[in-house]
């Protein structure tokens, strides 16, 4: 759907998202933080509530969720089969009489992303050549990210000279855990330089920070440390994205950028299979920090399953039946 | 708007409820709603309705019974002779009712949802998600009170007929924290709702026909005040539950002052919602969200009043100005509306007119951009700050969409403003902080108080207010008692049980020759002997009509004076209940010493024989010692609210109780009466009984021997009804107990209406005060203390 200098774009003013360059570390801002559990289930319980989303709105809605989902395939059995055929999905995700019913055959809609481990970084690259679509790589020893630092800076550099344009690393647990938020904030910075121009996603795999309190100080520091988006989870975790985990983060995000200026973006990974489910998603990401993060240049979906129930609730929404799996090509 | 463009706006589009089986329901009646009377629809005896519009579109929803007289006449006697059998039907029978109109409720709860947004204006969301839901959840929680009523209310009975009238912001939902608790303890019920808000009371009627609940158990009235206010006079109404205006309210507790009538009222709120500076910021801001944008704002214990710590106000005002703007206002049947309509054009006028004159006294205004639909009573959302605690937005109930924020510096001084408000209601207060949140919930002067969250409701938790905010309790066990009444209370005697001695006062000539007057009684003030402001005193007699002193005639002075002493004696109030046990034991022991002095004193002053004398010293004792054991047992409760969180029942004492002690009873009725108030941590100020005034100032001297602090007993000697008339109209006390006259007490009624302090009169009849159950039951702990529930969130 998009070129390569269209992504850096923001979709309301048109012009160009400055990458969140990072700032020293200030023990203050993670000092500052409060969550208050209870009350951010609350909102989270109520967020979908609050707004539904009907009919060609809908419609419209689940089209721009497939365009943020960074299609992923993360799995020991992958192969080139396998990821080349994920990548023809992330070309054409929708069935076109799909598209055409809905009068956006000319959108070029494609998702956000391909998301894949290193050794199918130049596969995934080759066979998305002229699409624009990036290629993302998860990184730094993930999912547990327990390998030696070096070892990690030397898979991302690896990682970027293949091809990717983002890179979606891994944090040490370990470090939000004893309370280390300044040897956070060196190695996330470390990465950040490792990437160079490639993007990078931090996961802070939130199922394993215990509390939300440190979902919220890791956020702050992964920001500090120049993240362009903070994600919540590799998908291996036993707890992956949830909607509390989520509001934290993006309101973390909402005060970054009152604070600086810049936009950091989110991914919210693992879990998520259900169309109504997206839609919650971007329901809170509009709630509570606007439309201008309702693009695939500040928000994604870590989803492998997800694109196949939107496509059902879209041909559903065109003919009014209730769709099939079958009807509609794997990825 | 095609695809392709919302793919790009990114807008939610409407997302209407439909409307289509409510407006069925509303046809299949031709538009017209009836009284349900007997288990029959009634049309009204006028044959006048009146207009009932939604207020989202204007369009005429039905035409509604204008209730009079004559309807309520029928409804109530209906109402009484259905009383019999579903007293007789027991916890049990009702329990089944009660159990099935819960649940016909929950199958048919789409229709009321839909009905109550289309009546009231509120956003189908919150009627859906919230209303209806607890609506539900409170019949199914009475249905178990019902059920258990003889295990857990043992020696207590059914009022009788009961009036209830409800207002228009939560129509059904106060109809069902009304009717619920009544039935569930067998009493039989009038219900009038608003004349804005009656299609949901109607449907409900409905549903108690469809379910079978036995005719006239539940009668329905439409109308306005008219009706109202021919339901509250009705002599064979028992009981009268209001929720409204504070205004109404002062109304009701006048007219049914003196009449024995049970009375809760559940009125309005300035209520504070307090931030404190290590508060989580996006969640204060969620719950404004629920405290001020819930309902348009509609509601009695709406956090309305914002006070901020200074050093974080900016940081929160842009937070709350960011949210206000993505805060929806429309057609309450669209799914994804935040605010709906105001209840009704003239709701929306004084609304418009309040925040008009805030902005006058000097208030800033900000609404964000938002289009309010054509047609309807809206109002946008709305944030007034530069605004002084003197403003009148600040003190005044709004009840619309309307926030305005203070800002505080420390701990005390929030405390101090959110307390400086005339109404008492609720509370929120946010703070990261266990120690300081604890700290403060207990300080705030306001029935529910809400840590970390706000407006949370259920069935198992009391609600109602302080002060001009009212007094009842709805919901959990300290709601059912507003709808029973202790057995033996039918039983009181109309005539003193141990009457007075009758005498002839003796001839001046012959008192002459009473050789001494051996002491010189004064007040009793602040720990200390003090002479009566008036400087007159009046003669004390003994059994046989002989002057044997003269007791000071205590006048408003002396009682300000008493009230003041009251006031400062706090540290009664926040010493540990163990202390205040072993102050209790301390006065039996002192007063033990001097049982020889008593006893003869008793027997000079009532004529009976020095043995009755002596038994009645003992079982002062004995009472004595009962409240010292229960200082420290009468134990506060946690509720089992459904969700994670401890509701903490906390039983507060009063604060400053006013109490016109028996006159017939002596040391006795004294003793039965100051003693459970002090040891709940209550200060009183007592005026004895005039003829047995010596052993109250007799008794001084054993407080003062017995380490009790000044201030916390203070007695009044004089005229019982004219200090009750002072005490009545102080609003420095918080309760006032008076056992006297038939006329007294209504006096005391009436005239307690301006204060709104809470109220015990005897209406004339006589406690047998050597009775364990008259003399020293329950009740008397329960109506020295308030309870406060606190609603505290945990979890990291």
């Amino acid at each position: 759907m998009a070129s390569a200098t269209e992504q850096n774009v923001h979709p309301i003013t048109r012009r160009p998202i400055e990458r969140n360059p990072g700032m020293p570390y200030t023990s203050e801002l993670v000092e500052q933080v409060r969550v208050n559990r209870s009350a951010v289930e609350r909102r989270a319980a109520t967020i979908g509530k609050r707004r539904s989303i009907k009919k060609s709105h809908q419609a419209a809605w689940l089209l721009k969720a497939v365009s943020c989902i960074d299609l992923t395939t993360l799995a020991g059995d992958d192969t080139d089969g396998k990821v080349r055929r994920l990548c023809e999905k992330a070309r054409r995700p929708i069935r076109k009489d799909i598209l055409e019913g809905l009068g956006v055959a000319d959108l070029g809609l494609t998702t956000g992303a391909v998301c894949v481990y290193h050794n199918f970084i130049e596969t995934a690259v080759r066979a998305l050549e002229g699409t624009g679509i990036p290629v993302a790589a998860v990184s730094t020893g993930f999912p547990a990210g327990q390998i030696p630092h070096e070892l990690k800076l030397a898979q991302v550099r690896a990682s970027v000279k293949a091809g990717a344009e983002e890179i979606d690393i891994v944090i040490s647990r370990s470090k939000v855990l004893t309370g280390d938020w300044e040897g956070l904030y060196r190695e996330v910075s470390d990465f950040r330089e490792a990437c160079g121009d490639a993007h990078m996603k931090a996961i802070l795999a939130t199922g394993e920070l215990a509390t939300l309190r440190n979902v919220a100080k890791a956020s702050w520091v992964c920001m500090m440390a120049g993240s362009d988006f903070i994600k919540t989870s590799t998908g291996k975790e036993s707890v992956n994205a949830t909607l509390p985990f989520s509001l934290v983060m993006v309101r973390a995000i909402r005060d970054f950028y009152d604070l600086t200026g810049h936009y950091v973006g989110y991914k919210p990974a693992g879990g998520i299979s259900k169309a109504k489910e997206s839609l919650d998603y971007l329901v809170l990401i509009k709630e509570e920090l606007g439309r201008a993060w309702l693009s695939p240049q500040l928000f994604r979906f870590g989803a492998s399953s997800l694109l196949a129930d939107i496509e059902r609730q879209l041909e559903h929404f065109l003919t009014g039946s209730y769709s099939a799996d079958y009807r509609h090509p794997v990825g | 708007m095609s695809v392709r463009d919302i793919f790009e706006t990114m807008e939610y589009g409407p997302a209407p409820e439909s409307a289509d089986q409510a407006w069925a329901w509303l046809r299949e009646r031709d538009q017209a709603l009836d009284h349900f009377i007997g288990g029959q629809w009634r049309k009204p005896s006028s044959g006048d309705y009146f207009e009932s519009h939604s207020p989202s579109t204007g369009e005429l929803l039905a035409q509604v019974a204008d209730g009079n007289d004559d309807d309520v006449n029928q409804a109530v006697g209906a109402a009484v002779d259905a009383l019999e059998g579903w007293v007789a039907i027991g916890g049990h029978g009702r329990a089944r009712y009660l159990y099935a109109l819960a649940r016909a409720i929950q199958k048919n709860s789409r229709l009321f949802a839909v009905l109550e947004s289309m009546d009231n204006g509120k956003p189908i969301r919150e009627s859906r998600d919230i209303d209806i839901p607890l609506v539900a959840r409170h019949f199914y929680h009475h249905a178990g009170w019902a059920q258990v009523m003889n295990r857990e209310l043992p020696g207590y009975k059914e009022l009788g007929v009961v009036g209830q009238v409800i207002p228009w912001n939560f129509p059904l939902l106060m109809l069902a924290w009304k009717v619920a608790p009544a039935l569930a303890m067998g009493n039989t019920v009038v219900l009038k709702p608003a004349e804005y808000t009656s299609a949901t009371a109607a449907l409900f009627a409905e549903t108690c026909k469809d379910i079978g609940l036995p005719k006239g158990v539940f009668n329905l009235v439409l109308g306005d005040h008219k009706a109202g206010s021919a339901l509250v006079k009705h002599p064979d109404v028992r009981k009268v539950a209001f929720t409204g205006s504070t205004e109404v309210g002062r109304i009701l507790r006048k007219q049914t002052a003196g009449t024995g009538k049970k009375l809760t009222l559940e009125l309005g709120g300035k209520s504070p919602f307090i931030v404190f500076e290590d508060s989580d910021l996006d969640s204060v801001v969620e719950g404004l969200v629920d405290a001020i944008w819930f309902n348009q704002g509609e509601v009695c214990c709406a956090g309305s009043r914002l006070l901020v710590q200074e050093s974080i106000a900016d940081r929160l005002h842009h937070k709350i100005k960011t949210r206000m703007s993505r805060l929806v206002v429309g057609d309450a049947l669209d799914k994804g509306v935040d605010v709906g309509a105001l209840a009704d054009p003239s709701q929306l006028e004084r609304v418009e007119k309040m925040v008009a004159l805030g902005v006058e006294e000097g208030g800033s205004k900000w609404q964000p951009e938002c289009t309010l639909p054509e047609g309807g009573c809206f109002f946008p959302p709305t944030l007034i700050t530069d605004i002084q605690p003197s403003a009148t937005l600040a003190q005044e109930e709004i009840f619309g969409p309307v926030l305005v924020s203070m800002t505080f510096r420390t701990p005390a001084e929030a405390v101090h403003l959110a307390n400086n408000s005339r109404y008492g209601l609720a509370a929120s207060l946010w703070s990261e902080s266990i120690n300081l949140a604890l700290d403060i919930a207990p300080k705030l002067k306001a029935g529910s108080v809400w840590i970390n969250c706000t407006n949370q409701f259920d069935a198992a938790s009391g609600f109602g207010g302080y002060r001009e905010s009212g007094f009842g309790r709805e919901g959990g066990k300290e709601g059912l008692y507003e709808y029973v009444k202790p057995s033996w209370e039918d039983q009181l005697a109309l005539e003193p049980v141990h009457p007075l001695p009758r005498f002839v006062p003796v001839e001046e000539s012959e008192s002459r020759k009473v050789p001494t007057i051996d002491r010189t009684p004064k007040l009793y003030i602040g720990g200390k002997q003090s002479r009566p402001d008036g400087g007159y005193s009046t003669a004390a007699m003994d059994a046989k009509g002989q002057v044997i002193a003269e007791v000071p005639a205590g006048n408003r002075k002396d009682i300000r004076n008493a009230v003041e002493a009251a006031r400062a004696a706090e540290s009664w109030t926040s010493t540990s209940a163990h202390n205040r046990a072993q102050v209790l034991y301390y006065i039996a022991e002192n007063l033990s010493a001097r049982a020889e002095e008593f006893t003869r004193r008793i027997a000079q002053l009532n004529g009976r024989s020095t043995a009755e004398a002596a038994q009645e010293f003992v079982l002062c004792l004995d009472r004595i010692y009962t409240y010292a054991a229960m200082a420290d047992k009468y134990d506060s409760q946690v509720h089992s609210t459904p969700f994670r969180n401890v509701t903490l029942a906390m039983k507060e004492p009063l604060g400053v109780i006013g109490i016109v002690a028996p006159e017939e009873a002596g040391l006795l009725g004294f003793i039965s009466t100051v003693m459970p108030a002090i040891s709940m941590g209550n200060r009183v100020v007592v005026v004895p009984s005039a003829h047995y005034a010596l052993l109250a100032t007799d008794f001084y001297q054993v407080l003062d021997t017995s380490d009790l602090p000044g201030g916390v007993v203070n007695i009044v000697t004089g005229n019982q009804d004219v200090l009750a008339d002072v005490l009545a109209r102080h609003y420095d006390i918080e309760g006032l107990w008076y056992w006297g006259t038939r006329e007294g007490s209504k006096l005391v009624e009436e005239e307690a209406a301006a204060t709104m302090k809470r109220t015990w009169v005897n209406h004339g009849k006589h406690h047998d005060w050597t009775d364990r159950e008259q003399g020293e039951g329950e009740i008397f702990l329960r109506k020295a203390t308030e309870i406060k529930n606190i609603w505290i969130p945990y979890g990291e």
